[in-house]
């Protein structure tokens, strides 16, 4: 790897990040491909934990298959699943194995997954994580205790632009600066103003933003979306787009209309870079950023 | 209080099938308001309980008493001189209340007739929610008053997760997001400084399972003497 995230996100204009679910199971045949399809289009991949409370192959291990397929990974925390001291003891592992990026944060319940009927553990919230990662960092555990050698990774964090209300969110907001968070990725946004909204509340000041996108490929997809995921909006207007496009044609469109939107925020100077998102269709990341040029 | 509710019949009839004499034990303070384990629901129980017996052709026999308070030696006395003539004893008090009983009868099997369910308050008639998780480091005066250990799902110290939405929980819409109402009493309060502080993870060892609590020594033996 030529250069590494946190130098790109401090020298290049417009960064580009995608996610990548690792699959529930052993097979990772797909992840790999997957990986050698976008590394040359995306600048970090990030590797989800357990996402929405569902058991998959750790992060972790997921992480290191991405960097060994040629790609630098943003390994995804949760503190849902693990106390601190195996929050601890798996960062240090990361970074003996080569992972320097790490997303905090808090996971959601164990009840909305496929395990509901786990124990939620949250021994830390995201902010504490935020200052556990800077204190290994620093050669010391979370009581205080000297490390055999350092960690020093770049840590970020997630926001929610389109929470409601938005000033509690902010708050956290700030207190994860505070805490060391060196980025932000944010949750999925479709409504331009909505992130401009965000913007002029929560001033980020110098710290990078990296806007969550989303690929829509049905209008009941964005439905399901306004109905169940707190704080993503899809405005009518483009439910209405995919619903007056051709079934076959929708992902296309789906596609488009990422496309579009990745250069509006590009182009209005809204952003760092984008996050992208394309649940289970990651090989469409390409297709989405040459919609955006 | 301690809020429990009662379990179900089947399962209670299904730990006494064997046994002919069985007293049902109620207890007459928190699970009395709550309306799972007093005097009358003693009576219900045990009511319910006969004629199931009735109908299955068992031949047992349920007796009832109720104590003002099972969590404590002194107040079960009463049952010393009772409890050698029955071959069970099914308690509905809580989990503590059950595990007092069992301990102080140690021959005779001890029933919980309850499942506990939390500390907390009663919200309107019939409903009462959660408000403490007893973690032994109070911060309520930090947090406006409102647990966010206890009524947020996650537990979360430093504001909402991403799941907050219009107020509600990520986890169950019908529950209030405690970090929205911590934020909205703060923000009343005008103690916006306490909503920039990060407060560090609880110390779990405050309360470390089992706990034990005992007064200081000195107001111990002042107490003796009185």
């Amino acid at each position: 790897m030529a250069t590494s995230f946190r130098q790109v996100l401090q020298t290049k204009q417009f960064v580009v990040t995608a996610e990548i679910g690792p699959p529930k199971g052993t097979e990772i045949a797909k992840l790999q491909d997957n990986v050698s399809k976008l590394r040359s289009w995306v600048d970090a991949i990030n590797v989800t934990d357990n996402q929405s409370a569902v058991m998959k192959l750790s992060s972790l291990a997921a992480c290191r298959v991405v960097q060994e397929a040629g790609a630098e990974a943003i390994l995804q925390v949760t503190c849902r699943d693990r106390n601190r001291l195996a929050l601890q003891s798996d960062l240090l592992a990361a970074w003996v194995l080569g992972i320097r990026n790490v997303l905090c944060l808090t996971g959601d319940h164990v009840r909305i997954g496929d395990h509901p009927q786990a124990k939620p553990v949250f021994d830390l919230d995201s902010v504490q994580l935020l200052q556990v990662v800077g204190w290994l960092n620093q050669g010391r555990d979370c009581v205080g205790h000297p490390l055999e050698g350092a960690t020093d990774f770049f840590p970020g964090a997630v926001v929610t632009p389109g929470a409601e209300p938005l000033a509690p969110q902010l708050l956290k907001f700030r207190k994860k600066i505070v805490a060391g968070a060196k980025f932000f990725q944010t949750q999925a946004i479709f409504d331009v103003d909505q992130l401009k909204r965000f913007l002029d509340a929560a001033q980020p000041d110098g710290i990078p933003i990296l806007v969550g996108i989303v690929l829509l490929v049905s209008p009941r997809m964005g439905q399901f979306l306004n109905e169940n995921i707190p704080g993503v909006y899809v405005p009518e207007s483009l439910l209405d787009r995919l619903a007056s496009t051709p079934k076959d044609k929708r992902v296309a469109e789906g596609i488009r209309i990422a496309g579009e939107l990745i250069h509006a925020l590009r182009d209005g100077h809204l952003c760092r870079g984008v996050h992208i998102m394309a649940i289970g269709r990651e090989e469409k990341v390409p297709e989405i950023l040459r919609a955006a040029e | 209080m301690i809020v429990a509710r009662r379990k179900p019949l089947s399962e209670i009839e299904a730990m006494l099938q064997d046994l002919s004499r069985v007293l049902i034990v109620g207890c007459g303070t928190c699970v009395a308001v709550c309306q799972a384990g007093g005097e009358k629901e003693v009576e219900i129980l045990a009511r319910q309980l006969r004629m199931r017996a009735r109908l299955v052709g068992r031949q047992q026999r349920f007796d009832e008493i109720t104590l003002p308070r099972q969590c404590d030696p002194e107040f079960l006395e009463p049952l010393t001189s009772l409890a050698g003539s029955y071959q069970g004893i099914v308690s509905l008090a809580c989990g503590a209340g059950v595990q007092l009983l069992a301990e102080q009868f140690s021959a005779i099997p001890v029933f919980p007739g309850l499942d506990t369910l939390f500390l907390g308050v009663s919200e309107s008639p019939g409903i009462w929610s959660q408000r403490c998780r007893a973690c032994g480091q109070c911060i309520l005066h930090l947090t406006g008053g409102i647990c966010p250990k206890t009524r947020c799902a996650k537990g979360l110290l430093n504001g909402p997760c991403g799941g907050t939405h219009f107020g509600k929980c990520e986890v169950d819409r019908e529950t209030p997001c405690a970090w929205t109402l911590i934020y909205e009493r703060l923000t009343k309060l005008e103690r916006m400084d306490l909503l920039e502080r990060i407060l560090p993870p609880d110390d779990w060892n405050v309360v470390s399972q089992p706990a034990r609590h005992a007064l200081p020594r000195q107001f111990e033996e002042k107490l003796a003497r009185s």
